[in-house]
């Protein structure tokens, strides 16, 4: 890659924070280190990936207005989690987080446990958990 | 808790674990560059496991495992480190750490960067295999030194702990590390040529279909599956993460080839080879294509091919290169240097 070629292709990935290093050749043909703020193929593939974490999430959150889910399956999704690591997250097996996704049985969980899940969901508001407010949650991601 | 000021320059580098390895030298007065210390590192690699899957994507990897360029650097060049671990004590991992700085000794450190709250959120996901060194305390935060950024960064306490102990694939567990003995001179020359031998072998030489050229190969086989064997989502998903691994923070470009082919160039002049030289401009030659085979993919992820690009054209692409990058790692293998 030539110098002149280093991409300048700026979707705001950095958010101005940093830049990423790149490689090229200058004119007297020696490799220098040069800042890029993006390479638009790579702003397309992140931008996927982020579409994808937001469909599941907003899909999520329908499962919990129709009272299929808990609370708790829309904040594993936007947190890009699955099961196991929350379970991990959670110190707790698999099987009794799954269980907590369920409406009933997520009714029946003591303070603590409801401050535990909240902290690892980076819920702020225990509230926010305890009486999810499907429409607080609709516009954000 | 007091603890007295570390001098320590950070520098910023295109993959973190060159970096840290780097900044840390450095503190100890051996001045290396990026490209060569990820060239004695042999990072370059290639791996495609079309079994695994991680974040509902197939595992292609343009690098070795977390942790493999510093333990070759640290071997070929005689440095030593203290590695602990603390499987399930993060109050350990804290005073530990607490420490090490008091005695003036930074710290490198492996973290998730999911919740490493300065890091920019477009790149935070769950991936735990993050290089830091953390050099300062002040009022329970922790000034680190993290490559991938422009300048350290502060961090509190409680969150340095969460990215120390981030869940999921290659969990850190409190893992940290500084460096105990670091040699008077070291043989560069022979640090280099035992670097290139091996990741000559790892491209051309390593068994199984999944390492090195053949993986590259491999990959170029799946991707004309996929649009048949998947729906469009699916195999479009597939397609952007491996764009993503390629060109994803750290590998300075093409899947770090630019920065091989520059430690290349570098390597010819400490060993007075002009042939490899000419072997980086080969590198440099196919880390155009590699650029051109993202391009080209984005624009199959998108769905909008400009000239005909398709699941074939790109694996096509990947032919092309798999074929120069034999040659080149053949030819890098047999060498006499």
């Amino acid at each position: 890659m030539k110098l002149q070629d280093v991409p300048k292709d700026d979707a705001n990935v950095m958010e101005g924070k940093t830049s990423f290093i790149q490689y090229a050749v200058d004119t007297n043909g020696d490799y220098v280190q040069e800042k890029s703020p993006g390479f638009e193929p790579q702003n397309i593939a992140l931008e996927q990936a982020w579409d994808d974490v937001n469909k599941n999430t907003l899909r999520a959150l329908k499962e919990v207005e129709d009272g299929n889910k808990s609370p708790l399956y829309y904040f594993m999704h936007r947190e890009i989690m699955e099961l196991k690591i929350l379970s991990e997250y959670m110190n707790m097996s698999r099987w009794k987080v799954k269980r907590h996704m369920k409406p009933s049985n997520f009714k029946r969980l003591e303070k603590n446990t409801l401050e535990q899940y909240a902290n690892v969901l980076r819920i702020e508001d225990i509230n926010d958990l305890a009486n999810f407010d499907a429409n607080k949650w609709r516009l954000k991601k | 808790m007091e603890i007295k000021e570390i001098e320590f320059e950070h520098r910023m580098s295109a993959h973190c674990e060159n970096g840290v390895t780097d900044n840390l030298m450095r503190f100890y007065g051996l001045e290396l560059s990026e490209p060569m210390v990820f060239g004695i590192g042999s990072g370059l690699f290639f791996t495609f496991l079309p079994f695994i899957k991680l974040n509902g994507a197939p595992v292609t990897s343009f690098r070795p495992m977390p942790g493999q360029i510093f333990k070759r650097v640290n071997k070929t060049l005689g440095i030593e480190m203290k590695t602990q671990k603390f499987p399930s004590n993060p109050k350990k991992a804290m005073s530990e750490l607490d420490a090490s700085l008091k005695k003036g000794i930074p710290v490198g450190m492996v973290v998730g960067v999911y919740h490493l709250t300065y890091f920019p959120a477009p790149l935070r996901f769950h991936f735990n295999a993050h290089n830091i060194v953390a050099f300062q305390k002040k009022d329970n935060n922790y000034l680190v030194s993290d490559p991938i950024m422009e300048n350290p960064e502060w961090i509190s306490a409680s969150d340095l702990e969460r990215v120390r102990y981030a869940q999921g694939t290659y969990k850190p567990k409190g893992k940290m590390y500084f460096v105990t003995h670091t040699p008077k001179d070291v043989d560069l020359a022979k640090a280099i040529k035992k670097s290139i031998k091996h990741t000559a072998m790892m491209m051309t030489k390593a068994p199984g279909p999944f390492i090195g050229i053949s993986g590259i190969i491999l990959l170029s086989k799946s991707i004309r599956k996929w649009p048949k064997r998947h729906d469009k989502k699916k195999a479009s998903r597939y397609l952007g993460s491996v764009i993503r691994m390629q060109e994803e923070i750290g590998t300075g470009g093409a899947g770090f080839r630019f920065l091989y082919a520059a430690f290349l160039q570098e390597a010819s002049k400490v060993l007075s080879a002009p042939i490899l030289e000419e072997i980086s401009e080969r590198v440099t030659h196919v880390g155009d294509l590699w650029r051109e085979f993202a391009v080209d993919s984005a624009r199959v992820v998108k769905n909008r091919p400009l000239n005909g690009e398709s699941y074939n054209s790109v694996a096509d692409k990947l032919l092309v290169i798999a074929e120069l990058e034999k040659s080149i790692f053949t030819d890098l293998f047999k060498m006499k240097l």
